[in-house]
């Protein structure tokens, strides 16, 4: 042969089958939207629903294998899958939640859907990625889509405000972390994971200190994406402005991705750096729970409410990480699957009480909803006790496994802070369900139960809340595996 | 380890300077005439009208970016082309894959009636 062939890495596609279906099921929603007429497009709800249930039976399948393709950069591990079927349900739900949603606002295009899906996508990736640039993929490919659909309801200047914000302020971010993977970069001359961890492992003084300097910016890059103070600024109006079922996708699915990189980069690759991360992360997570538990008493709006308790959650969330260990690595898997299921609860039932031009939004509204619809005010003081902390809900157990997993390893002064804070919580939640059930006045209620899709998407999220709080060691279990799967 | 940088942070240096010195240096000899003709923004040698926050049609933008899309494929097909024996059925496959997702990408901005102009 004349010419010296040139081999291709050695290319699993077993391995990214989960992102090849989910990209497949984006990119045929898209296509699909071409060919539809009319203002409803639940359709397109139904493919993505499809697509998203295919991906998850191909992660259980992948369940008890531990891939790597694409010559290392893709690692596909009981971690990613865990993440990938988490990433599933959020999106599932969330398309659900729209396909009820979206007959109240003015959003009457097709890439709504296909643009939740490529977010997912980016988000499977961000959670399988074992190298550096892949991890930056993953979030620009899940940030892009959520920048654009944070905007998509065109006639409200509130949702061009939060996607522009969300946008600039994302973007400022993503460099910070850009900037954070070339250091690492410089030190270990590779950017894979297992590259970074043997030269984190052996590393002199001078290279401590390049790994210190690109943590930091890493650091401030993802605390960002997570929204942890002090890089939560964006969070409020961003979770305001947008629409309401894509608020509750960026709460759940854009910050578990953010935390999965977070952990295995952080708690895997650069373990053995944890003296240096954890003091910065403590303080991080004191003031995320501080100023968001603090900041959410003050709020009248319930949009602006449910930001502040998702920043303070991300705090909830760091304990986790400075905690460390099987035990806080596999604490912070299971807290994820329980706010997923609240956060997104939550925010379906602020869609059941908002009508076609009026949002409803004020915690005024509110007012007497528990008597109108007994359905509504059931699954809100479930979703609301639950993100509180108070047994027997899945909140509460996912909090109660975060502090012990602190306790044992030493940070008492951080737990009595987080139960604090936690005590701090429960008066704005239990706030929402004393204007339920013991004030007059209050909007009139389309019942949930003439929605089938938002009722669909409420009755999932409560019974996942209460299964993940009566049965949690059968999910802890799971938890840990996944995260024992970091090797 | 950080010696090997040690040419960047000389390169660094060096580029300052010279930058520095150039600038300094026409400050410092050259003559100055400032009037407010020379304040104008240049467009073209023509007098400038008008305000420049003047608000585009978005088609301008619309074009432009899928300019740039159609423009990122040629500089990934070059490279491509140049090997293109050497990297075998792999790379063929692998290039017509992409070139069909940026066709859906096409098929989705011409449905959406982008390429029209009117």
């Amino acid at each position: 042969m004349l010419y010296r062939m040139i081999n291709p890495p050695e290319i699993s596609w077993i391995a990214i089958l989960p992102v090849l279906l989910l990209s497949a099921t984006a990119m045929l929603t898209m296509v699909a939207d071409l060919w539809t007429d009319g203002p409803d497009r639940e359709g397109l709800g139904w493919i993505g629903l499809v697509g998203l249930m295919a991906t998850a039976i191909a992660a259980v399948a992948l369940w008890n294998t531990k891939l790597t393709s694409f010559a290392g950069a893709v690692v596909v591990d009981r971690y990613g899958l865990f993440f990938t079927l988490l990433f599933c349900v959020a999106a599932g739900l969330t398309l659900l939640m729209s396909m009820s949603y979206l007959e109240q606002t003015d959003i009457r295009t097709g890439d709504y859907y296909s643009l939740i899906l490529f977010s997912t996508v980016g988000m499977v990736v961000m959670a399988t990625a074992a190298d550096l640039i892949v991890v930056f993929l993953g979030l620009e490919v899940m940030s892009i889509a959520a920048y654009a659909l944070a905007g998509i309801w065109r006639s409200q200047v509130r949702s061009n405000e939060a996607a522009l914000k969300y946008f600039l302020l994302g973007a400022f971010a993503t460099g910070f972390l850009l900037f954070g993977i070339a250091l690492l970069y410089g030190v270990a001359g590779t950017t894979t994971l297992t590259g970074i961890a043997q030269t984190a492992s052996g590393a002199t003084a001078e290279q401590r200190t390049l790994l210190i300097a690109g943590m930091a910016l890493m650091i401030v890059g993802f605390g960002f994406k997570v929204a942890a103070v002090p890089f939560h600024a964006w969070a409020p109006d961003v979770y305001e402005g947008a629409p309401t079922s894509v608020t509750a996708l960026m709460a759940v699915g854009v910050k578990s991705a953010a935390f999965a990189a977070f952990a295995r980069i952080f708690m895997h690759t650069l373990a053995v750096m944890s003296p240096d991360w954890s003091a910065v992360l403590w303080v991080l997570a004191v003031l995320t729970m501080t100023v968001g538990n603090v900041t959410a008493l003050l709020q009248r709006n319930i949009k602006r409410m449910l930001a502040y308790s998702s920043i303070a959650h991300a705090g909830y969330l760091l304990v986790g990480m400075v905690a460390g260990g099987e035990l806080g690595g596999s604490a912070i898997l299971f807290y994820l699957l329980a706010y997923t299921l609240m956060t997104l609860g939550a925010f379906s039932v602020v869609i059941a009480l908002g009508r076609r031009g009026q949002p409803n939004e004020n915690l005024e509204d509110y007012a007497g909803a528990g008597f109108r619809s007994p359905f509504l005010g059931m699954a809100m003081s479930i979703f609301m006790l639950s993100l509180a902390g108070i047994p027997p809900f899945g909140g509460f157990v996912g909090k109660f496994y975060i502090f012990s997993a602190a306790v044992k390893s030493g940070y008492i002064g951080l737990t009595v802070i987080g139960v604090m804070n936690s005590l701090i919580s429960v008066y704005y939640y239990v706030g929402v369900l004393v204007r339920m059930y013991m004030t007059d006045g209050g909007v009139e209620i389309t019942q949930p139960s003439s929605r089938p899709y938002l009722f669909a998407t409420l009755v999932v999220a409560v019974a996942g809340t209460i299964a993940l709080g009566l049965f949690p060691s059968t999910l802890f279990e799971v938890a840990r595996q996944s995260f024992l799967a970091l090797g | 380890m950080m010696e090997q940088y040690l040419s960047v942070l000389v390169t660094f240096c060096l580029a300052a300077g010279l930058v520095g010195t150039m600038v300094g240096a026409g400050r410092l000899l050259g003559p100055r005439s400032d009037n407010p003709v020379k304040g104008e923004s240049f467009e073209c040698g023509n007098p400038s009208s008008g305000s420049a926050w003047g608000r585009f049609s978005v088609k301008f933008y619309m074009t432009a970016i899928l300019f740039i899309v159609f423009d990122i494929e040629v500089v990934f097909l070059y490279p491509w082309a140049v090997i293109f024996r050497r990297l075998g059925w792999f790379g063929l496959s692998e290039m017509a894959v992409f070139i069909f997702i940026l066709g859906l990408g096409l098929l989705y901005v011409w449905r959406k009636g982008a390429l029209e102009w009117d």
